[in-house]
């Protein structure tokens, strides 16, 4: 009974979405390995031997798995399948390109955005939006999920570095090339995917005063979010909107600001793992669910707030990392 | 742009239950007619919100076998209570012999509305009938000489600031010979068409309540399927308005709950919304609350002036049915068999003239049939509970009523008068003592916020207002000063809300994407100021079982 | 060419859902029922290959029960030409309906089949992807661009941080995100046209399908509320916090 986390890189580094799904993987409470499939990504499994619980590193680099490719990737991992009793992979968008199609191989019906891990076979997801919430059990002799990676920490690093096992394995299917890439370098990054959301509500008063939460989120290297009030009001155009009917964002710091909380909002952004309010209205709502609130006036707060960020030397922490 | 027509011999517009009704009797007595029902909810039932105990007499007229047929009458009445409640705490259980007869129950039916007309839509579409969902009837047609030739649906994919978006498809205009107009209370064609062909001249002007309901979840242990709880009094008599209150045990482990605010109160300061929040911690409602879990929300307005204000339901080229004209009965708290009756004698006069060739035309026939069917004659005897309530309070006109209809059975010689529309009857706020509402506790009582998420509302974000302001100023000039603009308050979706922008001026901020289609914003602004247009189609609540 | 689009029957995505009272299932008793909004755009995309005259043919495949007949009726009012419903009861998992689909591909042969990305009830995001596997077929996920010509499909995909490009061979399955495009109204007279259209019925027994779910469903419920966490008086006082108790920044 073995766990295998399918490292999320870019062949330059490893993504940290990858130490969320190490710490999910270890609550399995079996011995864990990595599984770093790329091309020319050594110093990526260079850097894993050194994550916290990974007793060894699989490393398959071959040009064929330059842009993980599913239909390529996938033959690799199901051939796996006969190691390992679990596959866990971060819920990206490679882990949900990938997990699927080998779990298919496999025979296996794969277990998507798990958020909770009770046995090595029950696990918690959501279902609707995140409106329900789901226990799974798996009948499967092989257990392939995908790991929410906002509701599990980050996996710590160790001095003590583990093997690395080269795979020989390699498989191309011919049937898919990637012709072009675009990865946004340091604009602000999207909405659903940034890893900090600083939202504004109607108390923003304009499409102006939207600039002091541009300039946090800059800071912080993450998005601008909005209250539908704050979108019907024209202060923000309405694909910034967060909630039921808007978008839905699990980041893991949001920072709502004169935002009153309506559950409407709160549809959209519960599954933030660390919620900070900041709202002159001490009764608003949004406090309910806040983990840090702070009863104060934004127009104050936020700058002050962005200063000493400045003066305490945060700057964007990029997903990137880690040379052990 | 052109749009495109499409011709039929009867369009409906609206499936609920008189839509419905007649849609599926034109084809029982003619098969070969071309009947189309046009519905601006995303789906059948989606905007239907009703108590709703049902009396199943034009049920039974329409399919006689429809219990066989599995209409959805799943809890039949199995007791009546009736309270007058006191105040917060105290409470009268009315003996039922001092009841008036017509609020008996035994018979009825505890039903959810929205699954009957569900039920009723696919009756309908086995007999051919076309109905389409999510298209909502816009305009009324008329031809050269102002006879009503049918409707046109509303244009789809228009943005905000009225221009066509990529997705913009034109409006399509239906047809008909004779067009049933069956859209509920205040629906927005039917106004416009009392108007134009001066319908309700000399009645008395329609009187309006606002229903406001949930559906709970109770355990099963406090469950009584079948029992059902009227009551009049607290809260709505602290403010000197009227109203009464509903709960039902209904199906399986579910209690409809529900209060309705006449919309004739003077009070501008009151809500409705939350008199029916605190209305649930009454100890005769909150004990078959306990435990249970609140499932969904909506409101909606009701005609509820019965024959007094009923306007002539005939003009060239159709015909108002239903509660689009007014025709619940309010001694029985009851709407949907006289509305379902109105359809069924308007659908038999509307398929006799089409087979006698002729089109367009006024059906004075259809008067006569009216007055002559059972449900013109109830609400004939039941005339004078509405007014009497109204002018006596709840317990001298009660006293009246029970009089008027248990033991005189309406012959009285008098028809009693309601003058007043609904709409005139604020007095400014400042000579009305504030209202304290409590605060909910999430446990019985809710905010509304949360409460209109229940409503599953929806609109295309990006699409002109469909509550249109006569003036946008008036608001602000008028009913902020004097009444503290009630819209605020009376709304039970969080439409209106009055705000302060960057320089401290207060301004009225329309949330139509809240709007769940209760139409009171519509009768009861002191100005007539607000229009409720219907929005693009499929927008609003999806009700689920209301 | 033929293009093939799955879709599935689900929950409106504008109605609040709950768990059923036993607490194993979601509460969909009169709920209004409507075509996945992801998999709507997948039939736009399909109609509009068809309109450009890249396809011949648009044929909408559903796996459900025998209602969700008109969720296929309502991709034909947006202008699939055919229906194929393989009908059952059984709610099947992705693993299962992966190969309902397979069986019906083998019948149709189309050249593209086209998925939405994920459906708004499940949330797998894992049909389209396990689909292509079983078929040994390419996949392009989370498309929000597609050009098919000269015998192969290139696909835009929105992945974390960015898009990619990929070129995949025919047949491929496309699974449509958001932006692939905004599906369009259908009109009065399409949707009496689409009453008209054929749909094909395959009782799902035929197949062979083992539609035995791999995952038992324990509990459904409603998340846990999340609880007011402190107050702080003091902007520094939450820099200290997120630094050093919740250290996220």
């Amino acid at each position: 009974m073995k766990t295998l986390i399918y490292a999320e890189h870019d062949n330059q580094a490893l993504k940290s979405s990858t130490l969320n799904a190490v710490t999910a993987g270890l609550e399995l409470g079996q011995e864990l390995h990595l599984l770093v499939v790329g091309h020319g990504c050594g110093a990526v499994a260079n850097a894993a031997r050194n994550i916290q619980g990974v007793s060894a590193v699989l490393v398959a680099d071959a040009p064929v798995y330059d842009y993980q490719l599913p239909e390529n990737v996938a033959p690799l991992l199901e051939k796996l399948t006969s190691k390992y009793s679990h596959i866990l992979a971060p819920a990206t968008t490679t882990g949900k390109n990938i997990i699927p199609r080998a779990a298919a191989l496999a025979d296996v019906q794969p277990i998507a955005d798990v958020v909770g891990i009770e046995t090595t076979e029950t696990f918690v997801r959501p279902i609707y939006a995140g409106n329900l919430v789901a226990k799974v059990s798996s009948t499967d002799s092989v257990k392939m999920m995908t790991i929410r990676t906002s509701a599990f920490e980050a996996a710590a690093y160790s001095e003590n570095p583990c093997e690395i096992e080269e795979l020989s394995f390699e498989f191309d299917a011919g049937l898919s090339t990637v012709v072009g890439q675009d990865l946004a370098t340091s604009d602000r990054p999207e909405l659903t995917t940034a890893r900090v959301v600083v939202s504004g509500g109607r108390a923003l008063q304009s499409a102006e005063n939207f600039q002091i939460l541009y300039s946090l989120a800059d800071k912080l290297g993450g998005a601008v979010g909005a209250s539908r009030a704050a979108v019907d009001a024209g202060y923000v155009p309405n694909d910034l909107q967060v909630g039921q009917t808007g978008k839905i964002v699990s980041p893991e710091l949001y920072i709502a600001v004169g935002i009153s909380g309506a559950v409407q909002h709160l549809a959209g952004m519960k599954d933030s793992k660390v919620i900070v309010a900041i709202n002159k209205d001490e009764d608003a709502p949004i406090f309910e669910v806040a983990d840090y609130g702070l009863v104060a006036d934004l127009y104050e707060a936020v700058p002050e707030l962005e200063a000493l960020l400045t003066a305490y030397g945060v700057e964007v922490d990029a997903p990137v990392a880690v040379s052990a | 742009m052109a749009r495109e027509s499409m011709p039929y011999d009867v369009v409906i517009v609206g499936a609920g239950p008189a839509g419905l009704s007649a849609a599926c009797r034109l084809k029982q007595i003619d098969t070969n007619l071309s009947v189309c029902v046009v519905e601006k909810g995303s789906e059948v039932g989606a905007h239907i919100l009703s108590g709703a105990v049902f009396e199943p007499r034009a049920l039974a007229e329409l399919f006689p076998d429809y219990l066989e047929r599995g209409a959805p009458l799943l809890t039949p009445v199995t007791s009546d209570e009736i309270y007058v409640f006191q105040s917060g705490e105290k409470s009268l259980k009315v003996p039922a012999f001092l009841t008036p007869s017509t609020m008996h129950n035994q018979g009825n039916y505890i039903i959810s509305l929205g699954n009957l007309c569900r039920w009723l839509a696919e009756q309908a579409e086995a007999l051919g009938v076309e109905i389409f969902p999510g298209f909502a009837a816009a305009e009324v047609l008329y031809d050269g000489d102002n006879r009503v030739i049918g409707i046109a649906t509303g244009d789809m994919g228009v943005s905000a600031t009225g221009e066509a978006k990529d997705t913009h498809m034109p409006g399509m205009e239906l047809h008909a010979k004779y067009t049933l107009f069956a859209e509920g209370c205040r629906g927005e064609l039917g106004k416009q068409l009392i108007a134009k062909f001066n319908l309700s001249q000399g009645m008395d002007p329609q009187h309006y309540g606002l229903g406001i309901k949930e559906l709970w979840e109770i355990p099963e242990k406090n469950h009584r399927a079948g029992l059902v709880v009227h009551t009049a009094g607290w809260p709505l008599t602290e403010t000197g308005s009227t109203g009464g209150g509903f709960l039902y045990h209904v199906g399986k482990n579910q209690i409809a709950v529900g209060l309705i605010t006449d919309l004739s109160y003077s009070n501008p300061l009151v809500n409705p919304f939350e008199e029916f929040q605190r209305y649930k911690h009454q100890p005769q409602i909150q004990k078959h609350l306990a435990g249970g879990k609140r499932v969904a929300y909506g409101a909606r307005a009701i005609a509820k002036g019965g024959l007094q204000s009923l306007p002539r339901m005939i003009f060239p080229g159709g015909l108002l049915i239903g509660d689009d004209a007014g025709t619940l009965n309010f001694a029985k708290i009851k709407g949907t068999h006289t509305a379902m009756k109105s359809a069924l004698v308007a659908a038999e006069s509307v398929a006799h003239a089409i087979i006698d060739n002729r089109a367009h035309d006024q059906l004075d026939e259809f008067e006569d049939a009216w007055r002559n069917s059972w449900a013109w004659q109830e609400l004939y005897q039941q005339r004078n509970f509405g007014p009497a309530l109204h002018k006596w309070g709840t317990v001298l006109g009660a006293a009246y009523a029970y009089l008027d209809i248990n033991i005189f059975r309406g012959r009285l010689p008098w028809t009693l008068s309601d003058p007043i529309p609904d709409h005139a009857a604020l007095k400014p706020k400042a000579k009305v003592e504030p209202i304290t509402y409590p605060k909910p506790d999430s446990i019985l009582s809710f905010d509304l916020p949360s409460s209109v998420y229940l409503a599953n509302t929806s609109h295309e974000e990006d699409q002109p207002c469909h509550l249109r302001l006569a003036s946008p100023e008036l608001p602000m000039q008028k009913n902020y000063p004097i009444y503290g603009e009630p819209a605020q308050r009376y709304c039970p979706a969080g439409v209106y809300e009055v705000l302060e922008n960057a320089g401290g001026d207060a301004y009225l901020q329309i949330n139509a994407q809240n709007c769940i289609h209760c139409k009171t914003c519509d009768i009861k602004d002191p100005q007539q100021n607000i229009t409720w247009v219907s929005p693009e189609g499929g927008g609003g609540p999806n009700y689920p079982s209301m | 060419m033929k293009v093939l689009v799955a879709i599935k029957r689900v929950a409106d995505v504008n109605v609040v859902v709950r768990p059923n009272s036993e607490g194993n299932d979601v509460e969909l008793t009169n709920v209004k029922m409507a075509i996945n909004p992801f998999c709507e755009i997948a039939v736009e995309e399909a109609v509009r290959l068809k309109e450009s005259g890249v396809a011949t043919e648009v044929v909408a495949v559903c796996i459900g029960p025998a209602k969700a007949q008109e969720q296929i009726r309502a991709a034909m009012a947006i202008g699939a030409d055919r229906g194929v419903i393989v009908e059952t009861d059984e709610n099947l998992e992705p693993l299962a309906i992966a190969k309902c689909l397979k069986a019906v591909y083998d019948q149709e042969l189309p050249q593209l089949i086209m998925f939405g990305k994920q459906s708004v009830d499940g949330d797998n995001n894992q049909t389209g992807q396990m689909f292509a596997a079983l078929a040994g077929i390419p996949q392009g996920t989370f498309a929000s661009a597609l050009v098919v010509a000269d015998g192969k499909a290139t696909v835009t995909r929105e992945i974390d941080g960015g898009a990619q490009t990929v070129e995949l061979s025919l047949p491929a399955a496309v699974t449509a995100d958001l932006r692939l495009n905004e599906p369009r109204y259908a009109s009065l007279p399409q949707i009496m046209k689409a009453k008209k259209k054929s749909i094909e019925t395959i009782p799902f027994a035929s197949l062979g399908v083992d539609g035995t779910p791999r995952l038992k469903v324990v509990t459904v419920s409603t998340p846990d509320k999340r609880r007011a966490g402190t107050k702080v008086s003091s902007v520094e006082e939450l820099v200290d916090k997120l630094r050093s108790e919740a250290k996220v920044i």
